[in-house]
């Protein structure tokens, strides 16, 4: 028991030097998803049905089909098709051949449909009020857009994005079986090496709950400050 | 794609031996690996639900302690960890009855639904004890002062009503149930479609065609699952709007 004891305490260093991956994974698929979530919103929202139809069918395949799925089909899809390709004689295969950057390419894309389906309902949830008040205004539709009908539907749905966000960065642990040596994939490498089945999954779950813990904290105050004006106010 | 090489749809044949026949086999297996952790997730719901609305403190302590535990790591770290250590726990438990089952087999099919069920279940803890949350307090008040026992309350008054408020949630876990189902295929024990997937393209090469053809089973599954799902939800609001 006190060797298993040791054992547990001794990898943590190794676990804690990933977190840093499992960090940029969750960050840089974070970024660009909620980023790609803005036109797969709009797309989904157009009266166009040459817009409207591909992002639902878009949303649909994001949600309708498991994360671990996508990951496979874009890691081994892609290593199927891109050696052989011009991408080989680019700079860009320096990054290809590492299993991170299929990773952040699949989460992104997964992100864009779940985030995007719920700026969508956040962008028709903003008062109809205030897009009228912005147009007798003159404005044009972008500048709307810009000014109005996101920054009120991030607003409405930042609750349900830090969601998404904290759900990503637990998905990220998907990575671990394309070969991206994050805190999971370093787990499972340990469980490898030592035959213990235990004692790294469990540092592993303590660095999770604590990481979770503090971007959820983080993500609270994000929150607070974006919605400082709409506080309750402290005595009813 | 020339004429020697064999299509890749004929690759997808449902005879004897074409991968379409074994991703149906496939296809069966997650389904039932699904239905089974649903059922579990079921009373591991219903369990935290009362725990959490208990007038005892130390059952909410521990019913809050499994949700925020299970909803704070990687289902994939829990699967591994529930999956090799829940035959270990049950075993040591049932060595204190003897030592009869002390050498007791944990079917592997029961440890990873067991775990999928665990995992779900904090999920549905939270649905049940929303939808609990939400059925006015009078009426419950009321069928107290016409003497129902907590029983027949539970059967007449709360489960039926509950019904309402927590099926959006609980279609939401069942969709999740399908999705989550795949990591069972990194266990190795299971012939799941993702298994069934994986090894259809590493034995061709036709990664991209299998992987796609993976994602379109799963994507069917979660297509019948949200028309079933459709239909229920018309049939417990019956009598509302």
């Amino acid at each position: 028991m006190d060797e298993s004891i040791a054992f547990f305490l001794s990898i943590f260093p190794r676990l804690l030097a990933a977190v840093p991956l499992t960090l940029a994974l969750t960050a840089i698929s974070g970024v660009v998803g909620n980023a790609l979530a803005v036109p797969v919103a709009l797309a989904r929202l157009s009266p166009n049905p040459f817009l409207w139809i591909p992002s639902a069918i878009y949303i649909l395949l994001m949600r309708g089909t498991p994360l671990l799925v996508q990951t496979y089909l874009i890691y081994y899809g892609l290593g199927e098709v891109l050696p052989g390709s011009f991408i080989q004689q680019t700079f860009l295969w320096e990054y290809l051949k590492d299993g991170f950057w299929y990773a952040v390419f699949a989460f992104s894309l997964n992100t864009a449909g779940y985030t995007g389906e719920i700026l969508r309902g956040a962008m028709s949830a903003v008062p109809k009020g205030e897009i009228e008040a912005a147009k007798a205004y003159g404005m044009s539709k972008w500048l709307i857009l810009w000014r109005v009908t996101l920054p009120r539907a991030i607003q409405i749905c930042l609750p349900a994005m830090s969601g998404e966000t904290i759900l990503l960065l637990k998905a990220t642990s998907l990575a671990s079986l394309i070969t991206v040596w994050d805190v999971m994939g370093t787990a499972r490498q340990i469980q490898k090496e030592s035959y213990r089945i235990y004692e790294p999954l469990l540092a592993a779950g303590v660095i999770y709950i604590v990481t979770v813990f503090i971007l959820t904290r983080l993500l609270n105050f994000v929150e607070r400050r974006i919605n400082q004006h709409r506080a309750a106010p402290v005595s009813a | 794609m020339d004429a020697s090489s064999p299509s890749l749809l004929s690759l997808m044949s449902f005879s004897q031996d074409g991968w379409g026949a074994r991703f149906i086999e496939g296809l069966v297996v997650t389904v039932q690996v699904s239905v089974t952790a649903y059922a579990v997730s079921l009373i591991f719901g219903l369990l935290g639900a009362s725990a959490k609305l208990s007038p005892y403190k130390s059952l909410r302590v521990i019913a809050d302690g499994y949700t925020t535990l299970v909803r704070a790591l990687p289902e994939l770290l829990l699967l591994l960890l529930v999956f090799y250590s829940g035959a270990d726990a049950i075993k040591f438990l049932l060595s204190f009855l003897g030592d009869d089952y002390a050498d007791i087999e944990i079917d592997p099919f029961a440890a990873a639904v067991g775990a999928l069920g665990f995992i779900g279940g904090a999920y549905m803890t939270e649905v049940m004890r929303g939808a609990i949350q939400s059925i006015p307090p009078g009426q419950i008040e009321a069928a107290k002062a016409c003497g129902m026992s907590p029983l027949l309350r539970v059967r007449r008054i709360i489960l039926p009503q509950m019904l309402r408020f927590a099926l959006p949630g609980m279609s939401n876990l069942w969709l999740n149930a399908t999705k989550d189902s795949s990591l069972i295929s990194v266990l190795g024990s299971f012939q799941d479609i993702l298994f069934m997937g994986y090894r259809a393209a590493s034995t061709t090469k036709h990664y991209s065609f299998f992987y796609s053809m993976t994602a379109l089973f799963f994507l069917a599954l979660t297509l019948v699952s949200m028309a079933v799902i459709r239909l229920l939800e018309a049939r417990v609001n019956r009598g509302y709007k």
